[in-house]
């Protein structure tokens, strides 16, 4: 959208001022995120930026926080915890998601909205709500602050995030390419693994990783559901916000961020060759 | 499907008997279609199924379960029953007889010595105080209570005295009720037992409602005012270019939601980054450190901050698919680039605003972890009190009215957006 | 492997029967082992005790659940690390769930599945879920050992401390404290008045989001003398001065939920003012060297301690209260954190700082020079009016 060579000199200072103003709407989504990540290697114990660090002076830089957050033994468990819930949970929810995609997709099943929208009310439903009801029905049935109860209600959340991907994934798919696998005498099996898995591989992925991240970082239900020995990092972070926040809280934080640049990643790339498999974008 | 097709032999697989058309094993072909359809249906429906089961249990039963506590009423009528028939003869005025007191006295011993009698001192409290003092002071000395009762009773605890007090015990002994719904919108029951206002300053959760829903539209509002220019940008430039600029959108959505609220904290309070570079720049005094969190205001950046990748996403994928050619075919015929602009551009947007607009709405009205923890007292919102009834004050039948309130209002909005969009067109990433 | 561990047993045994005073089941056990042993030759004693010994020293986790921070790091020294030393099968897991204990109790109570062994709460949430039956009631001189000079615990605890299910174990007061830098060296302030005087002190002030204690401070501070506040608070009008003297403040106030937040408020310069725990205010001011001090006039003071919920460990739990909770451990609580001991035996106990090395006695609330006039918080006030007014507390905050 370069400025046509046409333009008046007013449409002309409109140009830039636009260009200017969509410039600080991206700062403004970029640089909460990115200021800490300087703030985390202060080698003081405060939030803003001292002399030393504006001059780049090394000396002003540290690494103790992070040293405190890997000597630390309630962070260490709080990843282990996270980890393990984090990679359970999207097991159980990219196995159900998936199948039921699979199922939904299919142009016979019937009552399909209704279907959907239960299957990815998880999604829809506050979550202090959600963790309201599973706070008192987890309890009732014992798996309130144990480590099953935490991953199943994680799995729960996670599960419309594969069910949306992996759907997605089949629009447009062309019912006749299992037809005619089966004609030319493939097994069930078989069909589904050469013609389907390959097409829907990168949706499951993706919906995969979404799970991951919402458990990863869900708090709500932890706080509710969770004991003290299911702490997960968001309920480490928040613990710590509430009371103190401390510079090892911006150590997670920008390892967390990181973290995330890796997933965005992951998932954009996913995307593409998804796309590209099924024709939609030209590769 | 293997029945009508590829038969191996296939030199007549369209055999006619009675002028029908039957398969090879002879079966006619409809009913062979309609068998495999069903065929069909039924593993679709398999496929389904383990999600299903597994969502209904451990997801929307407890949801159904938590709700019910909402009217869920059955501690009176499990320790008083006895107290409760006799109550029926009452008349609602005055002091009620001797026998009332009588099968009270005896109930109050049993729940004292089994504690039962906790759980309904608790429950009464909640629609009068000082009823728990009333009850457990009284429960004590019930054993060794002697005819008259009544005097008795009248002598253990100045509530007892009160009419009003029978009129909530006789109200609340029924195993279902509305009290819970009612004080959810600042109602509660006058001396005839109707439905009014509460006091003036004791109304709090229909301002709390309206909080919340006018807290997210201002949210919605500036998330639509930020993100508009942006997705603009972004559709009309080259795929490469939008794709770099897309990672400003994507990277907050992928961030942890408690990493940008712990930045938001950093940039914002009195000691933070924005304040010292307010000081050092000479705009305000050391005294004159702006409060821009722990309020409103810091909930409000926030929450826009957090949001508004939801409202990018949905808005730049209609831009994206809207052709340039019309707003250049307005200009040459002599449009203004605003008529242009305003007049032909923005209505193709709508659907993207829609979507946007619902869904970042959605999303704010039961937001609980953001307000919880920059929000102060004025940034709390109506999932704060929630949470504050289930793990603070403890009356969760309050916590299930005000959380199946909440819920209805999501379900409606969520109705809406499907209407507007379709729920298979919600988009990830 | 099993050859290893029964040694072990042994060992553990008899040197808990040393270090420990005994509890219930193991007073009756131990004599009877040790004869046993004589009369059976060693391998077969031992593996008769790996059997017996075995089945009674199974690694056990103790689930013990209290404030947090500076509170919970002064139990885990004073009480936790000594009592697991000695009982190499007790491991104590540390949960800090005691801000939300009568949720946690009553949820866990009502599913039938008490994953809490010990909870450290407050008196008046203690005789909420003792009458709802859902924690132990205590038999005092039965299940906590007697002072040292033989006095039976009931008369060595101090007067009123006692509940029908709790069992005390210090006195803490929360108190006003200010930062001082916030104010010039020649107008400090010095009383309760002073917190709700913005004229002469300006900033911003932390109360704690709930009405127990901001109520008693708004009408001392409005002129009801200590000893009236509580019938002055029973009534409507009462209740309306209260919040009338708390409104001229309004504007300015923010409210804390955690004990650790009133340090940080004040260390961060959030606030010029905040209400806060004494022994956490102690812990930033004297270990960290924040410039904090206290205005001991019209402090709150209240009591707190253990309940025992109906658990899956009653006995190994019993027996740790009955040790944790004797006169030492009490009187050595106090060298980590300033709060006073509820036993009476246990103040003269009371010595230094175990890291700093300064006398505890002037941190003490009950320290004669601190309590010159202590407002005790009212349980049975408490109880009886605190559902209203923790309502109406609740919307005066949420009001903008």
């Amino acid at each position: 959208m370069a400025v046509p060579t046409y333009a008046g000199p007013l449409e002309r200072i409109w140009y830039y001022t636009f260009r200017v103003l969509c410039g600080l709407i991206f700062f403004f989504l970029i640089a909460p995120i990115l200021i800490m990540v300087p703030l985390s290697f202060n080698v003081e114990p405060y939030f803003t930026y001292t002399r030393e660090m504006l001059m780049l002076n090394p000396e002003g830089y540290s690494l103790r926080w992070y040293q405190d957050l890997f000597t630390s033994e309630s962070w260490l468990t709080s990843i282990k915890n996270s980890m393990i819930i984090g990679v359970s949970s999207t097991i159980v929810a990219t196995f159900l998601g998936t199948l039921a995609a699979l199922g939904l997709s299919r142009s016979e099943m019937p009552f399909k909205g209704l279907f959907m929208g239960l299957l990815i009310s998880p999604m829809i439903v506050p979550l202090i709500i959600s963790a309201a009801g599973m706070f008192f029905f987890y309890s009732s049935i014992g798996l309130a602050n144990t480590m099953p109860g935490v991953i199943l209600a994680h799995a729960a959340l996670g599960t419309p995030f594969v069910v949306i991907t992996v759907t997605a994934t089949l629009v447009g798919f062309d019912h006749s390419l299992t037809r005619a696998s089966a004609s030319l005498g493939a097994g069930a099996g078989r069909t589904f693994f050469k013609i389907q898995m390959p097409l829907i591989l990168p949706g499951v992925i993706s919906g995969a990783l979404f799970a991951f991240i919402t458990s990863f970082d869900e708090i709500v239900i932890v706080l509710f559901v969770a004991g003290v020995e299911q702490r997960t990092i968001p309920r480490e972070m928040w613990s710590g916000i509430r009371e103190q926040i401390s510079p090892t809280i911006l150590a997670v934080a920008s390892i967390l961020v990181a973290f995330s640049i890796l997933l965005l990643t992951t998932v954009e790339l996913l995307r593409r060759r998804s796309e590209r498999l099924r024709g939609m974008s030209p590769g | 499907m293997t029945q009508i097709d590829g038969t191996p032999n296939g030199s007549d697989n369209d055999h006619k008997v009675n002028g029908q058309m039957v398969t090879v094993d002879g079966t006619p072909l409809k009913a062979s279609l309609k068998r495999a359809e069903r065929k069909r249906t039924l593993i679709a429906f398999l496929l389904v199924a383990p999600l299903l089961t597994y969502l209904l249990i451990s997801f929307i039963f407890p949801i159904g379960q938590m709700m019910w506590r909402s009217v869920d009423n059955p501690q009176l009528v499990s320790v008083l029953p006895k107290t409760l028939e006799a109550l029926q003869d009452w008349d609602g005025e005055g002091i009620p007889d001797e026998p009332v007191f009588e099968a009270l006295a005896q109930e109050l011993t049993v729940a004292s010595a089994n504690r039962t009698i906790g759980r309904v001192a608790v429950r009464l409290n909640y629609e009068i105080s000082a009823a728990r003092g009333a009850l457990m002071r009284t429960s004590r000395s019930a054993e060794d209570m002697e005819p008259p009762y009544k005097e008795a009773f009248l002598d253990a605890h100045r509530l007892w005295n009160e009419t009003e007090f029978y009129r909530i015990i006789k109200r609340e002994g029924r195993p279902l009720t509305a009290s819970y719904y009612v004080a959810a919108f600042d109602g509660t029951y006058n001396e005839d037992g109707e439905i009014v206002m509460q006091d003036e300053n004791r109304r709090i959760y229909i301002d709390l409602f309206i909080r919340t829903f006018s807290m997210s539209l201002g949210i919605t509002l500036l998330t639509l005012l930020l993100g508009f220019p942006i997705s603009f940008l972004m559709a009309s430039l080259p795929m490469r270019k939008a794709n770099l600029l897309m990672i400003f959108v994507l990277l907050p959505f992928w961030t942890s939601l408690l990493v940008r609220t712990t930045s938001w904290i950093v940039l914002l309070q009195q000691q933070g980054v924005i304040n010292e570079l307010l000081i050092f720049l000479g705009v305000i005094g050391e005294d004159g450190r702006l409060g821009m969190i722990y309020n409103m205001t810091g909930t409000i950046i926030a929450m826009t901050h957090i949001l508004l990748p939801f409202m990018v996403l949905p808005l730049y994928s209609v831009m994206k698919t809207i052709p340039p050619s019309y707003v250049r075919a307005a200009k040459s015929l002599g449009a203004t680039p605003w008529t242009a602009f305003w007049r032909i551009y923005v209505p193709q947007t709508l659907p993207g605003i829609g979507a946007g607009a619902v869904l970042v709405f959605i999303i704010s009205i039961g937001y609980y972890i953001t307000p919880a923890l920059v929000g102060g007292q004025s940034g709390q919102m109506i999932s704060n009190l929630i949470a504050y009834h289930m793990q603070t004050s403890l009356n969760w039948g309050l916590a299930a009215a005000l959380g199946s309130v909440l819920l209805i209002s999501v379900l409606i909005l969520y109705w809406v957006y499907n209407r507007l969009v379709g729920a298979d067109s919600l988009k990830l990433g | 492997m099993p050859k290893n561990s029964a040694f072990s047993l042994v060992f553990s045994v008899a040197q808990s029967d040393q270090a420990v005073s005994p509890g219930f089941k193991t007073k009756e056990e131990l004599p009877m082992k040790q004869p046993m042993l004589r009369k059976l030759g060693v391998s077969s004693a031992i593996s008769l005790l790996a059997v017996t010994a075995v089945h009674a020293e199974d690694p056990i986790d103790l689930t013990i659940v209290s404030w947090g921070g500076a509170y919970t790091e002064s139990q885990v020294r004073a009480y936790h690390d000594p009592y697991t030393a000695v009982k190499d099968h007790i491991t104590i897991i540390n949960d800090d769930g005691s801000a939300n204990a009568l949720a946690g109790l009553r949820a866990q109570s009502m599913a039938g599945n008490v994953t809490w062994d010990l909870v450290d709460m407050l008196p008046s949430d203690a005789q909420l879920a003792c009458d709802e039956g859902i924690i132990m009631p205590i038999d005092h001189d039965e299940m906590l050992a007697p002072a040292p000079d033989g006095t039976p615990a009931s008369e060595d605890f101090l007067p009123g401390s006692l509940g029908e299910c709790f069992i005390p174990q210090i006195l803490y007061s929360t108190v006003i404290t200010y930062n001082t830098e916030m104010f010039p060296a020649n107008n400090q302030p010095d009383s309760v008045e002073d917190f709700f005087n913005l004229e002469d002190f300006p900033g911003r002030r932390a109360l704690q989001d709930r009405p127990a204690g901001s109520l008693e401070w708004a009408l001392l501070a409005d002129g009801v003398a200590t000893e009236d506040i509580y019938d002055v608070l029973a009534t409507e009008e009462g209740v309306d001065r209260a919040f009338a003297k708390l409104d001229t403040i309004k504007d300015n106030l923010i409210f804390w939920t955690e004990g650790a937040q009133s340090p940080q408020l004040l260390a961060d310069k959030e606030v010029a003012f905040s209400t806060g725990y004494n022994g956490r205010i102690f812990n930033a001011a004297q270990v960290e060297g924040q410039p904090f001090d206290i205005i001991w006039d019209g402090q709150i003071v209240e009591w707190d301690g253990w309940v025992v919920p109906y658990g899956a460990n009653q006995e190994e739990v019993l027996e740790y209260v009955y040790w944790a909770t004797d006169t030492q451990r009490l009187a050595d609580q106090a060298k980590y954190i300033s709060y006073g001991p509820a036993r009476a035996s246990s103040a003269p106990l009371v010595g230094e700082h175990a890291d700093l090395g300064i006398d505890m006695n002037p941190h003490m609330p009950s320290n004669p020079a601190n309590y010159q006039s202590p407002i005790v918080l009212d349980n049975d006030f408490w109880t009886d009016y605190g559902d209203e007014l923790r309502e109406r507390f609740a919307n005066w905050m949420l009001r903008g």
